[in-house]
C-alpha cells in the first residue's frame, strides 16, 4: 500500500472506512509533513492529533487545512495581517464548521496575502510562500498557502476564499484544482471580509472528485449570513468521461496573446480545446464584449467595499494597537499605519477615493454598471453555449519580487477570472499541463484551464471537469519533489 | 429684522424589540458593561448582520400610523464614520430607500422613517469625573446595536414651544417604543 | 490623475498615517491604476442598472429571539486596553 499521505481525500475517506487506515495515524502522517514545512504555507499546525478514537460523519476525520481568512474558534486567525496577529477568534465560520460537522479534523491554517489582497502571496505579513514547483516562484494568491500546501502534499485538502481569482490563480499556478462556487453558495459568516459582494469560500484539492466532495458539505443556506442560498441540489461525485454534446465557448476578449496571453499558456489551452472535442465537445468562438472592462469595474468595486470593511481595525477592540497614541486620531492612523502592509494600504487609498463626494458616480457607480452589463454578456453566451471557457491565468507562476514594484502588472493576474466573480458565477480551474515561460527556463511549471458556468451549474462543471481532468491526464509529481 | 425660526426635527424612537437590530443580543437595561455582545455587534472580524423581522414590523407599523407610504423595496446603507463607539467603522442605516415616506403627525409633515442600528456607550471616565479633564473613555457595547426608527419631520415648526408640543405626540408610536404612554387616541397606531 | 494633496486627504478620510515616502509612491501608483480604470469611462452606460450584488435575496431576516451573549472576559478578551471592563480608548475630547 502507497503511503497514506499519497491518497487523494476521498481516496483516503473510503481507506478509513474500509479500516484500512485511522484517523489519527493519518492526522499525525500529515501534522508531521505541516510540521516540516518548508514552504511557508502555513500561519499554524496544530500541535497534537485530536484525541479521538472513530470519527463521526462522512468525512471520518481526513484533516483539512484552512486559510487563515477564516475565523477558527481559538485558533490564530490573522488574514496575513499584522493587525490581526495573533488574534483567536471567539468563534469559528460557518463553512468550517460544516466540515468539522462532517468530520473534518482542521490540520492548519494557510498562509495569504493579507486580507486575501494580492495575486502572489507576497503580500503576507509573516512571508511570502513558495511554489512547490519553483521555489524562485510564487505559488499564486491570494489562497497561496492553501494552494502551495495542497500541491506539496502537506495537506489532503484546504479551503481558500476567492474575490477576484483568490482560488482558480493560485490552483493554475500549483497545478491543482481550485474551485469558486456561485456566490451565495457557501456561508460568509466568519469568513474576514475583503469585497463582501464578491467574496466567495470554496474547495482547493488535488484531483476534481475531492472538489465536489468538499464543496458538498460546504454549502447551503446559513441563518448568519442573510446572502446564502439553499443550494438547489446536492453536489454529486463526477463521474462523466466524455463531453457529447456540450457546448464550449471560448471569449475573443479572455483569451489568445494579444489578450496578455503568455504563449505556452494559449499552446496548453488549445491543445486541451482539441482534447475537448475529442471528447464530442463543440467548441466555438464568441464574445463577452465587456469582459475586458472587468479588472477596471473590479479595482473600483472590491476596494471601495474593502476600504469599508476594514475601517473596524482600528485598535480598539482587538488586534495591534499603536502605542504612543495619546489621541484618538494618532491611535486609528498609527494602528492602521503600522498594521496594515502596503498593498492593503494601496486598495484602502483606492476604494476611499472612489466613494470620496465628487468621484462617487465617476468611478464606482459607473463601474456597477459595468457589472451589470457583465453579467448580461455572460446571461447572453449561456444561451448559446453550455460553459465558457478560458486560460486561468495569463501566465504561469512568476520569480518572487519581480511584480511588487509594479501594482497594475500583479492585478493583471486576474484578468481572466474577474469577470465571473463580478457576475458571481461558479468556476472552476483543473491542471492543464505544463508550458515554458517566455523568459526560458528548465522545467515547465502548471498552467489551468478555467470552466465558468450559470448560477449552481457546480454539478454540470464538476463533471466536465472530471471527464477533462481524465483525458488531460496532468503529472502531479513535479509539485511533490 | 426679525427671524422666524424654521424648525425640523429627527428623533430617534428605540424600538421595543428583545433583541438588537442585527444581532441576537438581549436588549436589557442596567447590566454590567460588555455583557450584551456578540461577534456582530462588537464588529468583530468576519461577522455579519441578519435584520430583526420585529425591528422592521415595528418600523412598518410607525409608518402605517404615520400616514406614510411604505417602501415595497427598502435597503440598508452604511454611513461610513470613525468613532470608538462605532465597532464597524460605519454604521447600518437607511439612505436612499428607506422604509417609509412621507405622512403627517398633527400639523407637521413627516419627510420619512428608516432604521438604524445605536450607537454604544462612552463612558468617559477621569479621576476628577470632569469630562472636559478626563483623558481615556470606556467603551461599553451593551447598548451597541439597539433598533432605532429615525423621524424626519418637515421644517414645519416654528417655535421652541411648538415643537415641545409636538414632540409629546411622539408618544404615539409606545406601542413599538420604549416612550410612555401617553398619546391621544387618534394618533395610536391603526391595526393592520 | 491623482496629486500629492488629493492622496493626503483621502489618507485623512481613511485614517491611514502615510509617511513622505509611502506619499510619493502611492501618487504615482495609484495614478497609474487610475488611468487604467478610468477607460470605463468611455463605455455608453446610459440606461444601465447598477449592480450591487448579484443575488437577490428578499426578507432574509431573524426572528426576534434572543440568543447568548459573549462572557464579557470573552468579548474584551483580544482587547488591547481594558479599564473598568470596557475597552479604554482615548477620550474623543482629550
Ligand atoms: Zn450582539
Amino acid at each position: 500500500m502507497s503511503a497514506p499521505t499519497d491518497l487523494t481525500a476521498a481516496q483516503a475517506v473510503d481507506a478509513l472506512g474500509r479500516g484500512e487506515l485511522s484517523a489519527g495515524e493519518l492526522f499525525a502522517a500529515y501534522r508531521e509533513r505541516a510540521a516540516a514545512d518548508d514552504l511557508n504555507a502555513f500561519a499554524w499546525v496544530a500541535d497534537e492529533t485530536p484525541a479521538r478514537g472513530a470519527v463521526e460523519g462522512p468525512l471520518r476525520g481526513v484533516p483539512i487545512a484552512v486559510k487563515d481568512l477564516f475565523c477558527t474558534e481559538g485558533v490564530p486567525s490573522q488574514a496575513g495581517s499584522r493587525i490581526l496577529e495573533g488574534y483567536r477568534p471567539p468563534y469559528t465560520a460557518t463553512a468550517v464548521e460544516r466540515l468539522l460537522g462532517a468530520g473534518a479534523t482542521l490540520l492548519a491554517k494557510t498562509n495569504q496575502d493579507e486580507f486575501a489582497m494580492g495575486s502572489s502571496n507576497e503580500n503576507c505579513a509573516f512571508g511570502p510562500v513558495l511554489n512547490p514547483w519553483s521555489r524562485e516562484c510564487v505559488p499564486g494568491g491570494s489562497s497561496g498557502g492553501s494552494a502551495a500546501a495542497v500541491a506539496a502534499g502537506l495537506a489532503p485538502w484546504a479551503i481558500g476564499t476567492d474575490t477576484g481569482g483568490s482560488n482558480r490563480q493560485p490552483a493554475a499556478l500549483c497545478g491543482i484544482v481550485g474551485l469558486k462556487p456561485t456566490y451565495g453558495a457557501v456561508s460568509r459568516y466568519g469568513m474576514i471580509a475583503f469585497a463582501s459582494s464578491l467574496d466567495q469560500a470554496g474547495p482547493l484539492t488535488r484531483d476534481v472528485t475531492d472538489a465536489a466532495l468538499l464543496l458538498r458539505h460546504m454549502v447551503g443556506r446559513d441563518p448568519c449570513d442573510s446572502t446564502s442560498l439553499a443550494f438547489p441540489e446536492e453536489i454529486a461525485t463526477p463521474t462523466a468521461e466524455r463531453l457529447d454534446g456540450i457546448r464550449l465557448g471560448v471569449p475573443e476578449e479572455l483569451s489568445g496573446e494579444a489578450e496578455g496571453i503568455e504563449p505556452g499558456v494559449q499552446e496548453a489551452f488549445e491543445r486541451t480545446l482539441r482534447t475537448a472535442e475529442e471528447l464530442g465537445a463543440t467548441v466555438e468562438t464568441t464574445r463577452l464584449r465587456h469582459a475586458e472592462h472587468g479588472l477596471s469595474a473590479y479595482y473600483v468595486l472590491a476596494p471601495a467595499e474593502a476600504s469599508s470593511n476594514l475601517a473596524r481595525y482600528d485598535g480598539v477592540r482587538y488586534g495591534l494597537r499603536a502605542g504612543k497614541a495619546n489621541d484618538l486620531v494618532s491611535l486609528y492612523t498609527r494602528t492602521r499605519h503600522e498594521g496594515f502592509g502596503p498593498e492593503v494600504k494601496r486598495r484602502i487609498m483606492l476604494g476611499t477615493f472612489a466613494l470620496s463626494s465628487g468621484y462617487y458616480d465617476a468611478y464606482y457607480a459607473r463601474a456597477q454598471k459595468v457589472r451589470t452589463k457583465i453579467a448580461q454578456d455572460f446571461a447572453t453566451a449561456f444561451e448559446r453555449f453550455d460553459f465558457i471557457v478560458t486560460p486561468t491565468a495569463p501566465t504561469v507562476a512568476f520569480g518572487l519580487g519581480t511584480k511588487v514594484a509594479d501594482p497594475l502588472a500583479m492585478y493583471l493576474n486576474d484578468y481572466c477570472t474577474v469577470p465571473m466573480s463580478l457576475a458571481g458565477l461558479p468556476a472552476i480551474s483543473i491542471p492543464n499541463g505544463l508550458a515554458v515561460p517566455p523568459q526560458g527556463g528548465q522545467v515547465g511549471l502548471p498552467t489551468g484551464f478555467q470552466i465558468a458556468g450559470p448560477a449552481f451549474s457546480e454539478n454540470a462543471i464538476l463533471d466536465a471537469a472530471h471527464a477533462l481532468e481524465g483525458a488531460i491526464g496532468f503529472d502531479a509529481g513535479g509539485g511533490r519533489a | 429684522m426679525s427671524y422666524e425660526p424654521v424648525i425640523g426635527l429627527e428623533i430617534h424612537v428605540q424600538l421595543a424589540t428583545r433583541t438588537k437590530m442585527f444581532c441576537g443580543c438581549a436588549l436589557t437595561f442596567g447590566e454590567p458593561p460588555n455583557t450584551r455582545t456578540c461577534p456582530v455587534c462588537l464588529g468583530l472580524p468576519g461577522a455579519l448582520p441578519v435584520a430583526n423581522a420585529a425591528a422592521i414590523h415595528f418600523g412598518l407599523m410607525i409608518g402605517e400610523a404615520l400616514g406614510c407610504r411604505l417602501a415595497p423595496r427598502s435597503i440598508f446603507h452604511r454611513k461610513n464614520y470613525f468613532y470608538p463607539d462605532l465597532p464597524k467603522g460605519y454604521q447600518i442605516s437607511q439612505y436612499d430607500e428607506p422604509l417609509c415616506l412621507g405622512g403627517q403627525l398633527g400639523d407637521v409633515r413627516i419627510h420619512r422613517v428608516h432604521l438604524e442600528e445605536d450607537a454604544a456607550k462612552l463612558v468617559h471616565a477621569s479621576s476628577s469625573g470632569r469630562i472636559h479633564e478626563s483623558r481615556a473613555s470606556v467603551v461599553d457595547f451593551n447598548r451597541g446595536g439597539t433598533p432605532l426608527a429615525e423621524m424626519v419631520s418637515e421644517p414645519d415648526l416654528r417655535s421652541a414651544e411648538q415643537a415641545r408640543e409636538w414632540l409629546t405626540l411622539r408618544c404615539a408610536v409606545t406601542p413599538t417604543s420604549r416612550c410612555a404612554a401617553r398619546a391621544p387616541p387618534s394618533w395610536a397606531p391603526r391595526p393592520s | 490623475m491623482i496629486d500629492r494633496e488629493q492622496v493626503l486627504h483621502v489618507a485623512r478620510l481613511a485614517r491611514l498615517e502615510l509617511d513622505d515616502q509611502e506619499v510619493a509612491r502611492m501618487v504615482g501608483e495609484l495614478s497609474d491604476v487610475l488611468d487604467h480604470i478610468e477607460r470605463i469611462g468611455e463605455l455608453d452606460l446610459e440606461g444601465v442598472a447598477p449592480t450591487s450584488h448579484v443575488v437577490e435575496v428578499a426578507n432574509a431576516l431573524r426572528q426576534d429571539e434572543p440568543r447568548a451573549s459573549l462572557p464579557p472576559e470573552v468579548a474584551l478578551g483580544a482587547a488591547p486596553e481594558v479599564e473598568a471592563q470596557g475597552f479604554s480608548v482615548p477620550s474623543p475630547q482629550a
